[in-house]
This record gives structure tokens, C-alpha cells and sequence, in this order.
């Protein structure tokens, strides 16, 4: 489980977070969504440690992340699987490169078992012939694979993804949402997602928490979502003629 | 500074870094230094020969004055500035678009220690084979001095000869060997410096890219001074 307590966070005079608690649960996943600006991408690298907090605690599992000093925060980000909007992969390095990286500098695995482990991870994210492509040779929604294969290479305890379907096609983020949603069920992970994807909300939304003006405007699961009279999340889940049709 | 010179995580994915930046940064500037190495050694040689008018002035002195030149300043200080360009922007346009992609933040979010994973190699490659792409181009640059004065007879060959030989202090060697490695030092870190705080796009990386080769080119020639002062006062 991570817990976010009454966490705030300022860039100069501007309040970006304001007393924020949030809890991840394990298992599940967990969805942070928002308009562009109120907050949500700042919430999600302040639980990950990227920005410093001015007020409040974070705790990953027992151990409160923001006590501790740079060494122990090290060993907890090795517990971490991190997919970035835009895959973040090594451009110099091939996909297979790409993968056994983290293996390399923190397992004490063989070279056979590295190997191994990077097959198995591609073979979960169905991805095959595509070892020695550059990122640059594979299609948008392979590199959104790649990236998760990546991540959950060390067999982390904790997933995060930042607007994972950022980019693209409503058939490939299903895709996507689906995988992120088994792996959180097969690796028993604590998934926190950053999205503005109202189709990943309805697919894998086990938990919500709407971010308004830098506070927690709302909490609830997809089903909730869809019923609720809140007027700030309504103007957001329904700001799409789709969505209304739908609702109606 | 003090992250960039942590002990690496992993020896073995450090030793291949190191050996692939040894290639990037230095066997693929071979060829630049080669170039501008036997032209500069045949133009010294030229311009020297020409410009001696008077006839008591001894002909073996166009022989000299193009080994020290080289040894001295054209195959330290030159081929620096000129590294500082070809190597300065290759190392800020690669970390300054690492960066922008968020490929650093991937690393510090495993855990890896982006600065020294990153910077260290490069420092250790640079330092390591700046000093022999020197003695490289010190030999290149006499060569190119020899063609010159080969093909143009605009001194006698046996005097050029003679003047390399003569009196030769071997410390100017070690001098420019010294200075270079610190040029190297500067090559590597300066523009890495200014491409690891990048924030923005492309044209942010295109800035830093400048930023990093004109600093480190102005770095170069404030301690050239300082260094010539220490060694040779």
C-alpha cells in the first residue's frame, strides 16, 4: 500500500498541491485523474519522490519515503517500475537493451536467467521479433510495451504510469489498459495510473481520485464515476459528446 | 560534482560504458584530428619558411619553430578547441535530449545514479585518450610539416630535418600532455553540465549544446594561460 498524507506542494507562490491524502491499494488500480494544470502529474512524481513535498508524508508499505535520506530512498525506487508518457527508453540501446538493463545493475541473476527473465517479460506484454529494433524502428504502442516490459522486470512491488495511452489509438489503449490491469493482478502490485483517459477510467478504474485546483476534489471507483453529482468531475468525465450519449 | 564521482553501482556496466565512450569520444575523432593535425603542421612549416627574409637567420630554424609550435600549443590547445566543438556538442546534445525525454528521470527512478552513469564514463574516456590523440597529432602536424617542405622545396630538407632534432626539451611534451588532460576534464564536464539542467525541447537542448562548447572553449583558454604560467615561468 502507499499512503499520501495531507501532502502540499508550491512552486514559488504558486500552490500546486493543497493537503492532498490519498490511499493506493494493492492490487488494484489506483487512478489519478484531472484536467491539464490541477495538479495530477506534480501529486504523482511528488509520491515518487521527483519533487521534494513542502508538508505531509509519504509511506511505501511501512516505511515512511519521506524520512528517509538518499541511500534508503534508493532501495525503495528499485521497488519501483516506472512508465513515463512517452516510454522514456534509451534511444541508444535496443529493446532487449532496453529490458535487461535494470537487471543488469541490480540483480544477481545469471546471464541465462536475465535472459530468461527478459523472454518472459516480453512474452507478457506479446511482444515478439523485436530483440534487436531501436525504439525507433517500433510503432508508438510497442514502445509503450517495451517500456512496461521494463518496468516490471525487477518484479516490482509498486507500478506507475504516467498517461499511459498518451499518444495512442483508442484500440491500442485498450490494449494497454488491459495489460496494466493483468499485471497488476498477476504481479500483485500497488498500480498508481496518471491519466485523463476517460476510456482507462471506465476499463481499470478499481479506485479514482479526482484532482480540482490541487486537492482531492473526489474518491470513488468506475461505477461510482459514472453516477455521481459532483459538478467539477461531471464537467470533466462529460466534457465529450460520447460520454454524454453514453451517460444518457 | 560529487555525484558525478560516486563509486559506480555496477563495475561491469561501467568498464562497458567506459570502453564505448573511449570509441565515441575518442577513435572517432581520429580522423577530424588527422586533418586538421597535417594541415596545420604543413601551414606553420610554410608560413615560418616564408617569412624568414634575412639570410643570417639559420634555415634549421623553420624545423624548429614548427616542432615547438605543434609541441606546445597547436596540438594541445588547438586540437582541444576543436574537440570542444566535435565532442562538447555530441556530449550536451545526447544528455540534453536524454533529459527532455525523461530517459534520466527513468534512471534515477530505478535507482541508478544518473550523474556518474552518465558523466563519469566520458570524463575517464576523455582523459584517457585527449593525451594520445596530442602525441597523435603532434606527429601528424610534423609530418605534414616534412610534405610541406617536400613537395615545395621552400626549405632544404636536410635543414628542416636538422631542426627538428635540434635542441629538443622533452618537458614541452609533458607540458602539453598535462595541459590537455585538463582540457579534457573541461571538454567532459562542462557541456554535460549545462545539457543535464536543460528544461524544455529541442531548441533548449540546441542552447545548452552552445552554451557547453562556448564556456568550455573559454575555459580552455584561461587555464591554457594559467597552466603555461605555473609550467613554464
Amino acid at each position: 500500500m502507499i499512503v499520501a498524507k495531507n501532502i502540499s506542494k508550491s512552486f514559488d507562490d504558486n500552490h500546486v498541491l493543497n493537503d492532498i491524502s490519498l490511499t493506493c491499494k494493492k492490487g488494484e488500480t489506483n487512478l489519478i485523474i484531472g484536467e491539464s494544470g490541477s495538479g495530477k502529474t506534480v501529486l504523482l512524481k511528488s509520491i515518487l519522490g521527483i519533487h521534494q513535498i513542502d508538508k505531509g508524508q509519504i509511506i511505501y508499505g511501512d516505511d515512511i519515503f519521506t524520512d528517509m535520506n538518499h541511500k534508503e530512498k534508493q532501495k525503495i525506487r528499485q521497488e519501483i517500475g516506472m512508465v513515463f508518457q512517452g516510454g522514456a527508453l534509451f534511444d541508444s540501446s535496443t529493446v532487449f537493451e532496453n529490458i535487461i538493463f535494470p537487471l543488469q545493475m541490480f540483480s544477481k541473476m545469471s546471464k541465462a536467467e536475465m535472459h530468461n527473465r527478459v523472454r518472459f517479460c516480453l512474452e507478457r506484454v506479446n511482444l515478439h521479433n523485436v530483440d534487436d529494433l531501436y525504439p525507433s524502428e517500433i510503432s508508438g504502442g510497442m514502445q509503450k510495451r517495451v517500456a512496461i516490459a521494463r518496468a516490471v522486470v525487477l518484479n516490482p512491488k509498486y507500478l506507475f504510469f504516467d498517461e499511459p495511452n498518451s499518444g495512442l489509438d483508442p484500440k491500442t489503449a485498450i490494449v494497454i489498459d488491459n495489460l496494466i490491469k493483468e499485471l497488476t493482478i498477476d504481479f500483485n502490485t500497488v498500480t498508481v495510473i496518471n491519466t485523463h483517459d476517460m476510456n482507462s477510467v471506465a476499463e481499470i478504474g478499481d479506485n479514482i481520485a479526482f484532482i480540482y485546483n490541487g486537492q482531492k476534489w473526489w474518491y470513488g471507483n468506475k461505477e461510482e464515476i459514472m453516477h455521481t453529482d459532483n459538478k467539477e468531475l461531471n464537467d470533466f468525465v462529460f466534457a465529450t459528446k460520447l460520454m454524454r450519449d453514453l451517460k444518457k | 560534482m560529487k555525484k558525478v564521482f560516486k563509486r559506480p553501482q555496477k563495475s561491469s556496466i561501467f568498464l562497458n560504458n567506459v570502453f564505448f565512450e573511449i570509441e565515441k569520444l575518442g577513435i572517432n575523432s581520429i580522423m577530424i584530428v588527422l586533418i586538421i593535425s597535417v594541415f596545420m603542421g604543413a601551414v606553420i612549416t610554410l608560413q615560418t619558411a616564408y617569412n624568414i627574409e634575412l639570410s643570417f637567420v639559420p634555415l634549421y630554424l623553420v624545423g624548429l619553430g614548427t616542432r615547438d609550435s605543434m609541441f606546445l600549443e597547436f596540438s594541445s590547445t588547438i586540437v582541444a578547441l576543436i574537440l570542444a566543438g566535435k565532442v562538447g556538442a555530441n556530449i550536451a546534445s545526447e544528455i540534453g535530449t536524454m533529459k527532455i525525454h525523461e530517459q534520466i528521470e527513468a534512471l534515477n527512478m530505478m535507482g541508478v545514479n544518473s550523474e556518474s552513469h552518465l558523466v563519469l564514463p566520458k570524463i575517464i574516456a576523455a582523459v584517457l585518450t585527449f593525451p594520445l590523440l596530442t602525441l597523435f597529432s603532434m606527429f601528424i602536424g610534423i609530418l605534414g610539416g616534412y610534405l610541406a617542405v617536400y613537395f615545395t622545396n621552400a626549405v632544404p630538407i636536410d635543414d628542416f630535418v636538422y631542426g627538428l632534432h635540434y635542441y629538443f626539451i622533452p618537458f614541452y611534451i609533458t607540458y602539453s600532455l598535462i595541459k590537455v588532460v585538463i582540457f579534457a576534464f573541461i571538454i567532459a564536464t562542462i557541456p554535460a553540465y549545462h545539457a543535464y539542467y536543460v528544461q524544455g525541447g529541442a531548441l533548449e537542448v540546441g542552447k545548452a549544446s552552445t552554451k557547453g562548447v562556448v564556456y568550455s572553449s573559454i575555459l580552455i583558454l584561461f587555464f591554457n594561460v594559467v597552466i603555461t604560467q605555473i609550467l613554464l615561468s
